[in-house]
């Protein structure tokens, strides 16, 4: 398992755990961040920070901080 | 059976396309206002369909009904307490599985659903086939097709609503989503508590208490508790079951909830939703992939926004002159008309000259709004505050904070409107707050003279410093009140970045029209009384001999239609020599003399002390009061006060000569530039502040914390200058 915030750009993987506190963790979940949805790394922005995903079929961007909680299992 | 008044609540997520159904619906026939007590949108509309008269809700954007954010929290608050007749929940076709989790929060409160499949052309450019009749009886909801930016599918959807509202309807029926036999049993205990109490059944869906207590929900737990022993004995069951489920799962029930409703969806979206499988050229994308290039992506943004200042300030010069001379002409008109004496005078001078100052803004509020809208609708704002968010993160901001920031350089008025496109209140009051630290337009008159008349060949150099010091101060600001009064609720930076879109011209027309109107309709009552006020205080107690000796062709007493004059001339400055006035003018000397004589002047000498350690007389405390109208107010003050010249501008040479002369130094030049730049900037940005807080609080708040640092900030230079022997 690595942190989604190690995953570069064009890679994907599957969400295997959130961590963090409780309201961080429901809002993503809300969102879609389910485990196992997988999540493909669109790019990161121009300053390094924040990262856009795409999930579920759109695209969101979250803070490389936040990016962090995210445990995912690598997609080859 | 004809029901006349018919409340129909909006719902959806963001970007779903809900604004243009709801303009779509109800046209110009809107309102919109504030929630109750939150500084969120209200937007409510009437249609007339069949006879019938439809009173239309638009609910703040959600993902979620979980009552995190303010959005959430007022619109269930609707839901729940105001009981609409039917819920239309617009849905993004293209995006079915997010999208449908808001739709199976609202079917477990079990009001009257109907869901709106939006942008269904997208959805089928995409290769999605949704069945809708099968996902209308699996969720038991009746589903219409529509698509919002060609106006279709409006009269289905209404006329689905009218079905819902008579019962004629075939496919709602109420449907559990089932959590599996661990979570309903205890599910089932929570009602059975519930029940014990048949009047709160009679009111809300016990399953979706029950559910809400399990996910720990703050704003259900609160009701309970008012409900005495019965809510007492709730909590307690609610609690146990959490902690049955906490042990079972080993992880908290709302996530487990989350993971089944998700589970749920994907269930039925196997057996309604079809993709074809072959991958499409998609053109956002590739707009995306330059526009947020690492390279391209901060020069593309700054031209955008060099872009809109251009437009707004020299487009919009056109129209302001036009509206600076019909002002000025209504002002001659009703000169000529009226017989000399106070009504004259104040119809002119203060009323006329006053409601003109603001309704000069009117082109470059329309064309700002226009350009927000503009970046708003077709999502370019999402990827600017993608490239910005890493630098107002510093300062404790999300990245959409910065469009109404660069704003304030223009006007702080309209920009303060635009922090309306920040999702949290958090950002939004913040946001607010420090504002009015970015130096607008109208200041720089002030500076142009100061600067101008102390510090000569290196003026620029000072008023950009000035500049700079404004925003230090916002940075300063933003980061102070981000660890004090913003502690805490931080929300996570999970943005939706949607499609890149074309936008209709209905929808950013009424987008803008919107903004404005609330500008010069809000805006024109408070300045309206304002000058009135300020031309009470400088025009009373009269001197006997002025009366009489007025000279109508030089026109203005009041400081406040100079302000029309002079913004006129800060973006074309006259030749200065026009105004080589003559202070021993007797008709001058005479307003100077009524000036410093009426209330104004009083108070003028009254604040003095006050203003005493940072270097200003009493003339310059009274431009100090005349600004809170407006800051070019400052400069015409100034020029009646020290030159005895009531056409007198930041470019006069005679009121320069006069600043000289009067005592003041570089060094308390400075000081004032400070002290201007940084106390409120006028009466709009306050009257703004206060609608958009929604709160006295706030907006004392605003103008308290700005003239405490103005007055500290302004102390330190002239002090501090006068120790190192700058003075």
């Amino acid at each position: 398992m690595i942190p989604l915030s190690e995953l570069k750009e064009g890679e994907r993987g599957v969400i295997a755990r959130l961590n963090g506190s409780g309201i961080f963790r429901k809002r993503l979940q809300e969102m879609g961040f389910i485990r196992g949805s997988e999540i493909f790394v669109e790019k990161y922005a121009p300053l390094r920070d924040p990262i856009e995903l795409v999930i579920k079929g759109y695209h969101v961007s979250l803070r490389v901080e936040e990016a962090a909680q995210i445990m995912m299992e690598k997609v080859e | 059976m004809k029901k006349e008044d018919i409340t129909i609540a909006l719902t959806g997520n963001p970007n779903s396309g809900k604004t243009t159904i709801f303009n779509n619906l109800t046209g110009t026939r809107q309102h919109v206002g504030n929630w109750p007590g939150v500084t969120v949108e209200k937007k409510v509309g009437t249609v007339i369909h069949n006879g019938h008269r439809l009173r239309v809700v638009d609910l703040p954007g959600t993902y979620s009904l979980t009552a995190y954010s303010i959005e959430e929290i007022v619109a269930r608050r609707f839901l729940v307490d105001s009981k609409p007749d039917v819920v239309v929940d617009i849905i993004d076709a293209s995006n079915l599985e997010r999208n449908l989790y808001l739709a199976t929060q609202l079917i477990e409160m079990g009001v009257k659903l109907i869901l709106a499949l939006n942008m269904a052309d997208v959805a089928q450019a995409r290769g999605h086939q949704i069945d809708a009749d099968s996902l209308g009886t699996l969720l038991g909801v009746p589903v219409v097709f529509t698509i919002g930016t060609k106006n279709q599918g409006m009269k289905d959807l209404l006329d689905k609503v009218l079905e819902v509202v008579e019962d004629r309807d075939t496919v709602s029926r109420h449907i559990h989503i089932s959590y599996g036999h661990e979570i309903e049993k205890e599910i089932k205990k929570i009602q059975d508590v519930i029940w014990q109490d048949p009047s709160i059944g009679e009111r809300f869906s016990t399953r979706w208490l029950a559910v809400k207590l399990l996910e720990n929900d703050e704003a259900v737990q609160d009701r309970a508790r008012s409900l005495g022993e019965i809510g007492e004995q709730i909590l307690t069951q609610a609690e146990a079951s959490r902690g049955r489920l906490n042990e079972f799962y080993k992880d908290d029930a709302e996530m487990v909830l989350t993971d089944q409703r998700y589970g749920f969806i994907g269930g039925a979206l196997k057996e309604v939703l079809k993709v074809s499988g072959k991958i499409r050229f998609d053109l956002s994308r590739q707009v995306d992939l330059i526009l947020t290039n690492r390279l391209l992506g901060f020069p593309i943004f700054i031209f955008f926004i060099w872009a809109m200042f251009q437009l707004t300030f020299t487009l919009g010069a056109y129209p302001m002159e036009w509206i600076d001379a019909g002002v000025g002409w209504l002002g001659m008109v009703v000169t000529a008309l009226m017989p000399e004496g106070l009504l004259q005078d104040l119809l002119v001078n203060g009323i006329i000259a006053g409601v003109g100052s603001v309704i000069i803004f009117l082109p470059n509020i329309l064309i700002l709004f226009f350009c927000i809208a503009l970046f708003e609708d077709t999502g370019y704002l999402a990827r600017a505050a993608f490239i910005m968010d890493r630098v107002m993160h510093i300062i404790g901001l999300h990245g959409k904070s910065f469009i109404p920031l660069l704003m304030g350089f223009g006007c702080n008025a309209p920009a303060i409107m635009a922090t309306r496109t920040l999702e949290s209140e958090r950002d939004r009051l913040l946001s607010i707050m420090i504002n009015p630290l970015i130096s607008c337009s109208a200041r720089l008159p002030v500076y142009i003279l100061l600067a101008g008349t102390f510090f000569g060949a290196s003026a620029g150099n000072v008023i950009f410093s000035i500049y700079a010091l404004g925003i230090a101060l916002a940075i300063a600001m933003g980061k102070l009140f981000s660890v004090t009064l913003f502690r805490g609720d931080i929300a996570p930076f999970v943005m939706e970045l949607p499609p890149y879109r074309a936008p209709t011209l209905k929808s950013l027309l009424i987008h803008m029209w919107d903004r404005s109107q609330i500008f010069l309709r809000k805006m024109s009552g408070v300045i309206l009384v304002g000058s009135i006020l300020v031309w009470v205080l400088g025009s009373f107690p009269r001197s006997a001999d002025l009366q009489r000796g007025q000279n109508v062709e030089r026109g203005a007493t009041s400081p406040t239609q100079e302000r029309v004059i002079s913004l006129a001339e800060s973006r074309q400055p006259m030749s200065a020599a026009a105004n080589e006035d003559d202070p021993q003018n007797p008709e001058l000397n005479m307003e100077m003399a009524q000036l410093e004589n009426s209330f104004l002047g009083r108070l003028g000498h009254f604040i003095q002390p006050i203003f005493a350690p940072l270097g200003f007389d009493w003339r310059t405390s009274v431009a100090v009061l005349t600004g809170f109208v407006a800051k070019e107010i400052v400069v015409s003050t100034l020029g009646v006060l020290y030159a005895g010249g009531a056409d007198a501008n930041e470019e006069s040479e005679a009121l320069r000569r006069s600043l000289r002369a009067s005592g003041m130094t570089p060094l308390g030049a400075y000081a004032l530039m400070a002290f201007v730049l940084i106390y409120i900037p006028c009466l709009a940005t306050v009257a703004v502040i206060r609608r958009e807080t929604n709160s006295w609080k706030w907006t004392s708040f605003s103008i308290g914390y700005s003239l405490a640092l103005a007055w500290v900030v302004s102390f330190l230079i002239y002090q501090g200058g006068t120790i190192v022997g700058l003075g």
